[in-house]
């Protein structure tokens, strides 16, 4: 039978669930990452397929496991960036048929099933439980901890990976169209982009707390900084640049008050960790990062976009979650690696989780204060998909890296690394992570 | 504006007849007594109610909005910038709909406004529901 969805059940997404039951009995070990490109070349070795191939043998790598040591395999196979193959376009069937391909000839160049990486390594020899935790890797770390506390697969190798297409994302398919069809009209027939629901939220929140766009620079110059010191990022390996206070200041609209720089660069990359239980990261070759618990938000907007209210009780809610279920509270965090694509929805996460103590409508004014890697309150080390670019891996990337002593310069030096949660990507609709140094 | 057309499908088909009708409809579970927009298969609360529609009264107000400068509807790229405003209905302000404020100039919304419903001629024939400000 083809890889079907995680259950339901797998998620905890309910306050009152108490202590997580395999608290601590879980572990990250390995991290494989590929390079990172804007777009896709259209050569076999660049593929989706290829990077996330490159990416799961470097994770067993890193972590000190042969492959056949490997039982498990969890996915998100969902892999656009917002591209789709144009349906007017040749299949590229000559890297199609280069790899051992599944029933869609899509598989590996614009999706990925679990099926296609099992035919295309034959050296995980002894995988017996794959499940798909789709969209973001955030869903997938949720059903991969779980898997392994209960037991259904002992090391388990996890994967995330994005394609992105020639050409600008969402122009194609029906908003180039003439006509669209009525259901999905009542959204999209006034031309909002993607950006636009956190954009809204984000007025409301200015409107209501008496904050202003250009707030959110040093936020934003800090996500960069740190970006540009994750060797494994887009920003890192292609392009260099700090980010000023005046490039962010005066970088042209998209949907008022998103500018470019409100929105994450889309691009391409896999990235992939190996779980294991925590007895058995024992004696592997990287420092064991605990998972102490995992949590998920399933709320859903009443209409059409959020309202602040809504995403304020939702960001509340999930704290609560993340903190019952791992036995911690906001004082135990030594920091954040919550999502930020858009980053206008970065402070709802933070707030939500009371970071430092900060309340709704704190967070602009807590961004004015140090919230460097070298300071007591850092904010998003990682440099997130605004620092490194779309790919909604490097949040838990760093948390792992940070604990284990691998953030290389972007190592935290104003708080010992010892707790960190990561997740998103939605205030309403979203998977969270709480990593520790110690299994207790 | 230069809006896409709209073919009907099953689901939202009484919300595009009633804008042809110059009718504001929107689903509602009987079960519940309570909206939903956009229309659903069943309603999102109790999940098995008998689901119907009721015309509103076409008041409502600006909840929020955005100016939309990059635009990935290709028919509405010429008309850039053009405000994107979220309408709340007067009958259930958790109801929103979205309105590109015709005769409101780009980023001169004024929110909290009280608006009124109109109905949009689209290129295909089709109606849409629109709103303006209220006189």
């Amino acid at each position: 039978m083809a890889t079907q969805n995680a259950p339901q059940s797998m998620y905890r997404s309910e306050e009152g669930l108490g202590i997580w039951e395999h608290r601590g009995k879980v572990a990250a070990v390995g991290i494989g990452h590929s390079p990172t490109e804007r777009r896709w070349d259209g050569h076999r070795d660049t593929s989706v397929g290829a990077l996330s191939i490159l990416a799961l043998r470097k994770a067993m790598e890193d972590a000190g496991v042969t492959p056949d040591q490997v039982d498990g395999l969890v996915i998100t196979p969902v892999t656009t960036t917002g591209a789709f193959w144009p349906e007017e376009d040749p299949l590229p069937w000559d890297v199609i048929k280069s790899y051992n391909q599944t029933d869609d000839p899509l598989d590996g160049i614009a999706k990925l099933s679990a099926e296609w990486l099992l035919k295309n390594m034959p050296e995980l020899t002894n995988v017996k439980y794959t499940q798909y935790g789709p969209t973001c890797m955030s869903n997938a770390l949720n059903v991969a901890s779980q898997a392994v506390g209960d037991g259904l697969t002992n090391v388990c190798l996890v994967l995330k990976a994005w394609h992105n297409l020639p050409g600008r994302y969402y122009q194609s398919g029906p908003n180039a169209h003439d006509t669209i069809q009525g259901t999905p009209a009542i959204r999209t027939l006034w031309g909002a982009p993607a950006c636009s629901g956190t954009a809204l939220q984000f007025a409301e929140y200015c409107r209501k707390y008496g904050k202003t766009h250009d707030m959110m620079a040093p936020f934003m110059i800090n996500s960069r900084r740190n970006g540009l010191m994750m060797p494994e990022g887009y920003w890192y390996q292609h392009r260099p640049e700090e980010l000023t206070a005046e490039d962010y200041e005066y970088a042209r609209w998209i949907a008022k008050p998103a500018n470019l720089f409100d929105n994450d660069i889309p691009i391409m990359m896999a990235g992939a960790y190996l779980f294991t239980t925590a007895e058995r990261a024992k004696d592997m070759k990287q420092k064991p990062v605990y998972i102490l618990n995992h949590a998920s938000s399933e709320a859903i907007p009443r209409s059409l976009t959020p309202t602040l209210d809504e995403v304020e009780a939702e960001t509340a809610s999930t704290a609560r979650k993340i903190y019952e279920g791992a036995g911690i509270t906001a004082a135990d965090l030594s920091f954040e690696n919550m999502y930020d694509g858009f980053p206008q929805f970065h402070q709802f996460h933070i707030e939500g989780l009371g970071y430092r103590g900060i309340k709704f409508g704190e967070a602009l004014d807590f961004y004015q204060t140090d919230i460097s890697i070298e300071g007591p309150n850092p904010v998003s080390p990682s440099g997130g998909n605004i620092g490194a670019g779309r790919s909604r891996v490097w949040l838990h990337t760093d948390s792992i890296q940070q604990i284990q002593g691998r953030a290389g310069a972007r190592a935290v030096t104003g708080v010992k690394p010892e707790i960190a949660v990561s997740g998103g990507p939605m205030p309403l609709g979203g998977n969270y992570t709480v990593w520790s140094a110690t299994p207790d | 504006m230069s809006k896409q057309g709209v073919n009907p499908d099953e689901l939202s088909q009484p919300f595009w007849d009633g804008a042809n009708d110059n009718k504001l409809m929107i689903q509602n579970c009987i079960t519940c007594n309570k909206l939903q927009h956009p229309p659903e298969a069943e309603c999102r609360d109790c999940e098995n109610g008998e689901l119907e529609w009721k015309e509103m009264s076409g008041k409502g107000k600006i909840y929020n909005y955005v100016v939309v400068y990059d635009c990935p509807v290709r028919t509405l790229q010429e008309d850039q910038p053009f405000n994107v405003a979220v309408v709340m209905l007067d009958e259930d302000p958790g109801i929103q709909m979205y309105s590109h404020l015709p005769g409101v100039p780009a980023d001169e919304v004024p929110v909290g406004a009280d608006v009124e419903v109109i109905f949009e001629k689209l290129p295909n024939g089709q109606h849409v529901p629109e709103w303006k400000l209220t006189n």
